[in-house]
This record gives structure tokens, sequence and C-alpha cells, in this order.
């Protein structure tokens, strides 16, 4: 009992030394700093090769990680974040986002992708305290983070910098008419935001033992999870919400394994974004307006294409693949066209209706799934498994989602995130439902008038056709008056909502339409792939998805086709490995919305 | 040598201008004030004098030097302070560090100031520990203008300083800024919405119009002027 939440308090303190990070530079710049996980990701490698390949002592190793954190979160801040001042949050939030899949990856490179041990630099079990047994290394790593929360504590309260930071974060405009740098303070925020967050990357590899290039995802979930628990923005709370969420994890799993923590964690953020938004001790609330998310791709009006033109390239898509691509070549059409059918479904979403979500993945594998255990289990036809996995996807993604509804803007994208991944972690938790890790396997092929579609090219032109009806029902829902009704409530909702219009019930519908379109995705994957497994649906493809509309012009349907062509037929075909491939979407991403908000199709509206 | 001068600024917000050519100057040891309608540009020229907007023409000086392109840093450095519209206290810091905060740009001698705020406004030292945001809207005021205090200025610009305090707060501010003009020698412009009390503090007058200077003069002749009396006196 005790053991458990002194475990919870140790890994919870690497928490709040994140979250304390994420709220400070949430209440100095308005961002949610998606690349803050990959601070830590970078402390805890760097931490790993100062003490295993350079030998040096533990404060050494901790002063060299502060320095590399310090001068990578400057970097951060200079490259994703001061360029997009002027835009709304939800920029910086994508441009963060794609920094950390540029640096995660990026360090897989350097360092190879595989999970190495952390060296034991202290001793984990030489202490006693009653029935408590504990090691140097808990008392340091608690010893540590008190300590530098409480320099973090003196640094604001007492120091002319340390005032201008809180100054700023209050009151930008007075600030700034009091003389402050903006721009210096800002960078003080993220520096010192980030030695935290590297020192809470050393602890936390101390304390995990076995640490890879990734590890920041999982932690930085928690650690943002814990930020938004204590409040965003209040520091008193990201330490609350730190330790809290520790301690919860650490019961959690003593009581239900080591796989409950991920479900712990998005189940905690998604109630709390539910329940009480602002948090345990957050002051400002997210309820108020901000604004839009729409308006800052809104401005982009998308390129038309004749009919003619979309008939020809239909055509071409049905005849090419036949005469003139070998099997490999048609597999990869295969994947382009499933990417397709989930961007289109995040169009109606994001483009349309203007909800920027990080979670496509969730619909798309709830789709998957329900298709994939009702063939193999009840002998479902495929036909009949189709239309009840999209309808699945689109309940199961309203009934998460839809309780957000009050919320605005990055909040928003935040419970879209938590839903994506809650859904993952529950496929990895449910085993009496889906197995569990190990997945299902021997998902049978659809069938079409009793013979199996089995051929790369009878799949794809199956796929093909399905994505052709998708497309019609997007561009037709688009020009109706629901889609008009959408567009309304994306460009100013309260605008929207003073004019009568529903705005939830409207998103809702968004996001179910979305969910069900992207459900049938799911079921096409599942029944080519024969075997899914919870890994297939992370994060990774909910950001692949976003990065396909988003490059595509986010509200134009056949620009997301064509961002599926680039994204995901375009690597295949080169071969690319799984890193460079990723590093490669982080970057364009970043690109895009740095130099191209309005997306590789889409003209700027004069 | 004035203290402040504004040469022919003009000043736009994306393609829209909010200030046409606007020229005005404020003496050592002046009370000078802006008036002028809603939107006539009367926050526009503040921001434009404090550096946090950069006029596309025209020359802003202060005590002789030209700062046109100047952070406010530096300006502050010069002698210049502010009190925001709607005084804009850090509602979640002390008192004491609201008043600290107003001295960012400087390094020495700020404890000596914080002590004659102190001194100035007892008020104040009485509530130094408490929040800015629980005082009242007059105890605000004071903390914002010993807030620009704190940078020793020999020219404070506020915009509105009596904006939406008790009938009783707006005389006491006015007292206090003519006091501190009168046994400081320091300069004040100020914009106001009540043109006559405003007038009645202060030596000098502008008032602008749609972003021009549409008349000037000093405060008693101004007040005669039949066009300030039906516009802003109401008579
Ligand atoms: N940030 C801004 N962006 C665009 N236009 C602005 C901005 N700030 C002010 N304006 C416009 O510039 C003009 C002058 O505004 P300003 O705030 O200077 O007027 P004011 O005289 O202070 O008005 P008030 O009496 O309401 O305080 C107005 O037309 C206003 O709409
Ligand atoms: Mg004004």
């Amino acid at each position: 009992m005790l053991d458990t939440a002194l475990a919870g308090l140790v890994n919870g303190s690497s928490y709040a030394l994140l979250a304390l990070g994420l709220s400070l530079i949430f209440g100095v710049a308005n961002v949610i700093n998606f690349a803050h996980a990959s601070v830590f990701a970078v402390g805890a490698m760097s931490g790993w090769w100062f003490s295993v390949d350079l030998g040096w002592p533990l404060w050494t190793v901790l002063l060299g990680v502060m320095a590399v954190t310090g001068l990578l979160g400057l970097v951060i801040n200079l490259v994703a974040v001061t360029p997009l001042a002027k835009a709304p949050p939800i920029a910086a939030l994508l441009s963060t986002f794609a920094v950390s899949v540029v640096v995660d990856n990026g360090a897989q490179l350097v360092f190879g992708p595989e999970t190495r041990r952390f060296p034991a630099l202290l001793a984990t079990d030489n202490l006693g305290l009653g029935g408590l047994r504990f090691g140097t290394l808990d008392v340091t790593i608690l010893a540590v983070a008190i300590g530098l929360m409480l320099v973090l504590g003196w640094f604001l309260r007492a120091t002319r910098y340390g005032r201008a930071i809180r100054a700023v974060a209050q009151d930008r405009d007075a600030a700034a008419q009091m003389g402050i740098p903006l721009a210096r303070v800002q960078n003080l925020a993220f520096v010192v935001a980030s030695v935290l967050g590297g020192v809470a990357g050393v602890l936390g590899g101390m304390y995990l033992n076995n640490i890879s290039p990734t590890v920041g995802s999982t932690v930085g979930m928690s650690a943002f999870a814990a930020a938004t628990l204590g409040g965003l923005g209040s520091l008193p709370g990201a330490v609350a919400g730190g330790l809290l969420l520790g301690v919860v994890e650490a019961f959690g799993v003593s009581w239900w394994g080591g796989n409950a923590r991920t479900l712990i964690t998005f189940a905690v953020l998604l109630l709390v974004l539910w329940v009480r938004p602002s948090g345990l001790f957050g002051k400002r609330s997210p309820l108020a307006a901000e604004p839009m998310t729409g308006t800052f791709f809104g401005a982009a009006r998308t390129v038309r294409l004749r009919p003619w033109q979309v008939a020809v390239a239909a055509v071409a898509a049905y005849v090419v693949p036949a005469v003139a691509l070998d099997d490999y070549t048609v597999q990869i059409g295969v994947q382009v066209v499933v990417y397709a059918i989930l961007a289109l479904s995040l169009t109606l979403v994001s483009g349309q209706a203007g909800q920027i979500s990080l979670g496509q993945a969730a619909p798309l594998a709830i789709g998957a799934y329900t298709s994939a255990l009702l063939t193999t289990g009840t002998g479902l036809d495929f036909w009949l498994s189709l239309p009840i996995s999209g309808l699945v996807a689109a309940v199961l993604s309203v009934a998460l989602v839809s309780p957000s509804w009050r919320l605005r803007g990055h909040y928003v994208s935040i419970a879209t995130l938590a839903t994506g991944l809650l859904v993952a972690a529950a496929a990895v938790n449910f085993d009496w439902l889906t197995n569990g890790p190990s997945g299902v396997s021997a998902i049978p092929p659809p069938t079409l008038f009793g013979a199996p579609v089995s051929a790369p090219l009878a799949v794809y032109f199956l796929d093909l056709t399905i994505l052709l009806v998708v497309l019609l029902l997007v561009v037709r829902l688009r020009r109706s008056t629901l889609g008009r009704i959408w567009s309304a409530i994306r460009e100013d909702e309260v605008a929207a909502r003073s004019s009568g219009i529903a705005a939830a019930e409207y998103k809702s519908l968004a996001f179910g339409i979305g969910g069900f379109v992207a459900g049938i995705g799911g079921a096409l994957f599942a029944q080519q792939y024969g075997y899914i497994d919870p890994s297939v649906f992370g994060i990774s493809v909910s950001l692949l998805a976003l990065t396909i509309v988003v490059l595509g012009g986010l509200n134009s349907p056949l620009g997301a086709v064509v961002g599926a062509i680039v994204l995901v037929g375009l690597p295949e075909a080169l071969r690319m490995l799984e890193e460079t491939r990723m590093l490669t979407y982080g970057l364009l991403l970043l690109a895009v919305v740095l130099f191209r908000p309005q997306g590789l199709m889409g003209k700027v509206a004069r | 040598m004035s203290l402040l001068e504004l040469d022919s600024v003009s000043v736009f917000y994306g393609q829209t201008q909010a200030l046409h050519e606007v020229s005005l100057t404020v003496e050592p040891g002046e009370i000078v004030c802006l008036l002028g309608g809603n939107a006539s540009g009367k926050s526009t020229t503040m921001k434009t004098i404090l550096g946090l907007i950069t006029p596309r023409t025209g020359e802003v000086r202060l005590a002789g030097e030209r700062v046109t392109r100047l952070a406010p840093a530096g300006r502050i450095r010069l002698g210049l302070a502010s009190v925001p519209e709607a005084r804009r206290v850090f509602p979640e810091m002390s008192v004491e560090d609201n008043l600290l905060t107003g001295a960012f740009t400087r390094r020495k001698g700020v404890r000596a100031e914080l002590a004659s705020v102190y001194d100035t406004f007892p008020r104040l030292a009485e509530r130094r520990r408490q929040h800015a945001g629980t005082l009242s809207g007059g105890e605000q005021q004071m903390l914002a203008l010993g807030r620009a205090l704190m940078s020793s200025p020999s020219l404070i610009c506020m915009d509105e300083p009596t904006m939406g305090l008790a009938p009783i707060y707006v005389d006491r501010v006015l007292d206090l800024i003519a006091d501190l003009n009168r046994e400081r020698g320091l300069a004040v412009l100020m914009v106001e919405q009540n043109a006559e009390l405003a007038l009645s503090i202060a030596h000098r007058g502008y008032v602008l119009n749609t972003g021009h200077i549409a008349l000037s003069g000093q405060a008693d002749a101004l007040l005669d002027t039949p066009a300030i009396r039906t516009a802003y006196l109401g008579a």
C-alpha cells in the first residue's frame, strides 16, 4: 500500500516537472506545447549517452542534460511558436506536434529505435523505514524534483525575470507597457520549462529503467493529463496534478497490470475535460471564446476542378492499375485509398466544421475491430459488417467527444487526442473483447457474389469504388444546407449560436458522419490485412490523417485524396523506412503550417 | 527642448489609417490632455508614443532623441511611463510585485523608489502582500499610477485614468495627478472622456477627430471654444 503510494509519488514527480513546464509555457505563450514530451525523451536519451558512453557521474549528467534540453526548448520556441504568434493557438499546437514527431524520429535515427537500459546510477532497494523498502534512487528523485520546484518558486517570486514571466502570463499587453521584452521572456519560459523537462527525463529514465527515443510520448501524455487535471496554466496545479496522477496510476497498475496505465491516464484526462475543464486549480475558463479553429485555415479557397477532369482522373484510377501496374504497386494503391477514406472523414470534421481532431484513429480502430470481431466471431457477412462498423464507430466517437462540445479551440483538440489514445488503450486492455495486445487474426477477406475478394487488383477496385462513393457523399454534404451550417459554426460559433443554430448537435453530426466514414475505412483495413492489433491505431495514424488533410487544404475533399497519394503513396513507392517516413511527415506538417497554411490545393482568399 | 514630440505621425492598422499626420508636443512639467470622441485615435496615439505600434511615416522624439523604432524598454529608460487603459494591474500578483514590475527596466534605486511610492500611497503599503485583483477600482488605479512611478519617469502617459471609477475616486485621481505634477514637476499626457474635468487640471489640450488633430490650445481657451462646448461639454 505505502510502497505503491511512494512509487506513485516518485513517478508522479517526473509528471509534475513536465506538467510545470507545460503550464509555464501555456501561461506565457498561450500554446499547448506538444513538443514538450520530446524534451523529456531527449533528456532521457542524452542522459543515457552522458552516463553510459561518456561515463559521467549523476550530477554532471544532470547539468549536461539541462544544457541540451534548455537549448532544445529555445529552438522549439524560435522555430515553431514565435513565428506563429499572430495565428490562432491551434496553429502552434500543430507546429509543436510536428516538431515532436521530428525530434522523436530524429532521435531514433541518431540513437537507434531500440529500448535500452538506463544505467543504475543509484541503489534502488538499500533503505528501509518501518516496513517500507526504498532506495537512494527514490530519495534522490524526490529530492531533486522538490528542490527544482522550490528553486522555480523562488525564481518566479523573487527575481526580476521571474516576475516578468508571471506578469506576461497574466497580462501580455500590460507587461509590454512596463518595458518587459516579450520575446525574451517567452524564450526564457521555454528554456526554463525544457530544463525541468530534461531533468524529468533523467529522473524518469532512472525510475523506468528502460528508455527509448520515443519514451516521451507516453510520459508526455501523462504529464499533459496531469497539467490539465491541475488546471492548465496553474503551477501549483501542475505539481498537484502530477503527483496525484502518479499515485492514481501506481494503484491502477498494481491492481490491473502495466497496460492499464495509459487507459487510466486518458480516462482521467477525458473525465477532467468533461467535468471540470479548468482543472482543480485553474482560474481561466476554457469555455470562454477563443479564436475559432477554422479561421486559421478558413482563409483558403479550394482549387475547383471541372467535372470532366474529375471523371478522367476517376477512370484513370481504374484503368491504369489494371493495365500498367504490378501487384506490389497496386497494394500501395489500396493503402492510399484507405487513407484517403480516413482523410475524407477528417475533412468533414476539421475542414467543414472546424473542429481540429487529433484522434481520428479512434473511429478507424472502432470500425476495424467491429468488422473483425463480427466476421470472425459470428461469421457475419462482410457486406453486413461494413455498415455496422460505420455505425458503431459513429456512435462511439460521438459519445466520447460530444461531452467536450462546450469547450473551444485547442481544448477540443485535446479532447479528440485523448479520445484517440483512450480507444487504443481500451483495445489493449479489454482482452475479453479485443483479445488484447495480440490482436485479432484470420479475418476473412470480403466476398462478392460468393467469391472472396483477395487479389490485389480486386481489393483495389472494391476500395476505390467505396472511396468514390464517399467522395461524392462528402462533396454533396459540403454543398448542402448542412454544409453551410457547419461552415457557419466554423467561422464564428458564437454568431452561429445566436442565430439559433444548435452548434453542439451539428458538431456531433459532423463527428458522427466523419466517424461513420472512418469506420468503413477501418472495416476495409481489417478485412484486407486479415490481422489487426492495437498498435496499428496509434497516434501516428491520427497524425498522418491530419497531415494529409492539412497538406491537401483541410477543407478540400479532392485535396484529401491528393494528400493521401503524396503522403502514403510516395513514401511507400520510394520504400522509405518507417523512421524517415515519420520524420518526413513531421517536417512536412511543420512546413505547411508555417509557410502554407492553406495547403497545397488551397488558394488564399483575397 | 520638448519632452515629447510627435512629428506628422501616420499609423495604419492593416489597410485602414488610424492616425493622419498627427503632431503634438509635451513640455517639461506640463499636463496635456488629449480629447476626442470614440474611435478617434486617442489610444492609438498613446500606443504609438509607448512603442507598442510603429508609425508608417513621421517621427517620435523623447527628450530630443529619435525613438520612432525603439522598443518600449528603451523609451522607459528615457523617462517615459504609462498607466494603461483600464488600469491593467496584474491581478494575481501582490501589490508589491506589481510595483516591482513597473521597475523592470531599472536595476538601481528600486528599493528607494518603492519606499517613496508607499509614501505617496500609504494605502498600497497597507496592502502590499494582497493580490492586486482583490483591490477596489480606485485602489487599482493608485496601483497603476504607483507602478508607473517606479521607473522614476519624467513623463507619464495615462489612457482614461478615471474610466469606470466611483465619483469620489475620479476627483482623488485628478487631484493626485495635479499634485504629482506640482510637487515633482512630472509631465503628464492624459486621455480623458470627461473634457471639463481634464481641462480643469491641464495646461494645454489637443482634440482628435477621426485620426486628425482638429484643435489645440491652452486649457482655458479650449474650455471656451464653442466647438468643444457643444461636442464634449454638452452645452
Ligand atoms: N488593433 C486594432 N486593429 C485594427 N483597428 C484598430 C485596432 N485598434 C484600434 N483600431 C481602430 O483604430 C481607430 C482608433 O482606435 P482607438 O482605440 O485609438 O480610438 P480611441 O480614441 O482610443 O477610442 P475609445 O474612446 O473607444 O477608447 C478605431 O477606428 C479602431 O477601430
Ligand atoms: Mg481608447
